[in-house]
């Protein structure tokens, strides 16, 4: 018999790749967001807020690299739930993914519209928002190789004016620039600057901590155009996380021992602040540039990741099937990647930059709390030694917890600041499940659904 | 820079952004029309596991 030709994605993607897409969907947090947590909880709370959200994603880290190095399909947490938790868990990780990062694209091509209108009040954003998707959209039209090769660069350059923020403030002659010593001098009648707040300020803090690390688990996105995907994808991913844990690190420190914690608390752009304090010009310019860069690669990969999630589910029929379209010549799911472009517009049309990204992060959350439930029954079905895998996660099960106990940590810490905001996209995906259960589900061709040469999982 | 130069940026952005969108959707449609629907929507997950397993003849195994 002779098979059908078929269209697939082009595997040509390396860790580079895999790093580019994770740290530069992230990269951007430590630019501006993850400041509101020094609002909330002081420098100290900033920095309980860092580690804690740094362990959260350690193990987001971990657990994604063992079963994406498994499941190599585009799709990332959507596959890897329809195989491991069934349809409906599949289903709303699907949303989930694709929500959050269309919200941070928005958000981000928001971020550059105001950035862009700061050089002079008559050019307009909006014109600024529409070109950034424009660009990236037709990037990622166009292959997702040039796309992730150019995130490598600009995430590359971003990453190294932190690091020239680092070097501008003298971190080698404290008391010069860095004026970490006023931290623990405090005035009569004001705030200790530490921990104005207590402990409660601490908690509060822990929904704006994961601004340093929010988009890191998109790597797996990518897993069915890597080259070698149980190879790339934990190289990819732990060497993002790393250079996350060192730029977070290094923005606290610079951005709490250049600024006083009240303007840095509600800066719009922190570390361009933290700049203008070190009085250097080419740290100034720098900084400038790197802000830029950060929202330009969290966006690009925003598209990439979106576009993938929104495919996987249209060639499974979890949304029409048009939408599981493959490019001919440039092998990119390309209705996928033009149907998201008017809903990021939309949503940056708006201009409610902390409403759209409330709801990425409470989609990014939801799908926190599904991981670890996902990652032990992986290794229920499919213990060690029935299937290969590209990376091992150590510990196991104690990080599924640690994140489980995280993400409800984050959860509670949200409630107090935007429960109307929690309640509604609880609401949104709830009625979607049931649209999905009674209606979607009905559609779907099961023969298409598990085309995965796997081994039966154990106890079937 | 004056308004009238900022204005005429946002006039340039503007072009860029409908000349982009317009190329996306000719594209597109090219597509569209050029090509078999099925073979447009015939990406199957699991197709690099298939090829892996036939290059090295493969069975599933434990790290």
């Amino acid at each position: 018999m002779v098979e059908q030709a078929r269209l697939s994605l082009l595997r040509v993607l390396g860790p580079l790749h895999v790093w580019a897409l994770g740290v530069g969907i992230v990269l951007v947090g430590e630019f501006m967001g993850w400041n509101f947590t020094v609002a909330k909880g002081g420098v100290f709370g900033a920095l309980v807020a860092c580690w804690f959200a740094g362990i959260l994603y350690s193990c987001v880290a971990m657990i994604d690299s063992e079963v994406s190095s498994t499941v190599a399909s585009a799709g990332g947490q959507y596959a890897q739930a329809k195989h491991i938790l069934g349809p409906l868990a599949a289903f709303n990780l699907g949303l989930f993914l694709i929500f959050e990062y269309s919200m941070l694209e928005a958000a981000d091509a928001i971020v550059i519209g105001a950035i862009v209108q700061q050089l002079h009040p008559a050019l307009s954003p909006t014109a600024f928002v529409v070109l950034t998707i424009a660009f990236l959209t037709w990037l990622n039209y166009r292959g997702v190789h040039t796309s992730l090769t150019f995130n490598a660069v600009i995430t590359g350059v971003a990453f190294l004016t932190i690091i020239a923020l680092l070097f501008g403030s003298e971190f080698w002659n404290p008391g010069k620039i860095i004026k970490t010593e006023e931290l623990f001098t405090q005035l009569p009648g004001h705030a200790d600057p530490k921990s104005p707040y207590g402990w409660l300020g601490f908690l509060a803090a822990l929904q704006f901590g994961i601004w340093y690390y929010l988009g890191i688990e998109g790597t797996c996105q990518t897993a069915e155009e890597c080259r070698s995907a149980p190879r790339a994808l934990p190289i990819g991913t732990m060497s993002g996380l790393i250079t996350l844990l060192i730029a977070a690190t290094i923005t606290w420190y610079v951005g709490t021992g250049l600024v006083d914690w009240v303007t840095l608390g509600s800066s719009a752009y922190p570390l361009y602040d933290a700049a203008l304090a070190t009085g250097k010009q080419w740290v100034i310019v720098l900084l400038f540039i790197g802000t830029i860069l950060s929202c330009l690669a969290s966006a690009n990969g925003c598209i990439n990741d979106a576009s993938r999630a929104w495919f996987a589910m249209g060639r499974d029929q979890f949304i029409p099937k048009f939408f599981g379209g493959v490019h001919p010549k440039y092998k990119t799911p390309y209705r996928a990647i033009l149907f998201l472009v008017p809903i990021a517009i939309a949503f940056g049309y708006t201009g409610l930059l902390d409403q759209v990204i409330t709801f990425s992060i409470m989609s990014g959350l939801l799908m926190y709390a599904i991981m670890p439930i996902n990652m032990i029954r992986f290794r229920r079905l499919y213990p060690m030694g029935s299937i290969k895998r590209g990376y091992v996660y150590p510990f196991h099960p104690f990080p599924s917890y640690v994140l489980l106990l995280f993400a409800a940590a984050t959860f509670v810490a949200i409630y107090f600041g935007y429960w109307r905001n929690m309640v509604a996209a609880l609401l949104f995906y709830l009625f979607a499940s049931i649209w999905f259960v009674y209606h979607r589900y009905k559609m779907v061709d099961r023969s298409r659904l598990y085309t995965m040469p796997w081994p039966r999982p154990k106890g079937y | 820079m004056s308004d009238g130069t900022a204005q005429l940026i946002n006039y340039v952005v503007w072009a860029i952004s409908i000349g982009i969108f317009g190329w996306l959707i000719i594209d597109a449609l090219r597509i569209e029309t050029t090509y078999d629907r099925d073979l447009l929507v015939s990406s199957r997950e699991g197709e690099i596991e298939k090829e892996i397993q036939a290059e090295h003849h493969d069975t599933p195994q434990g790290v």
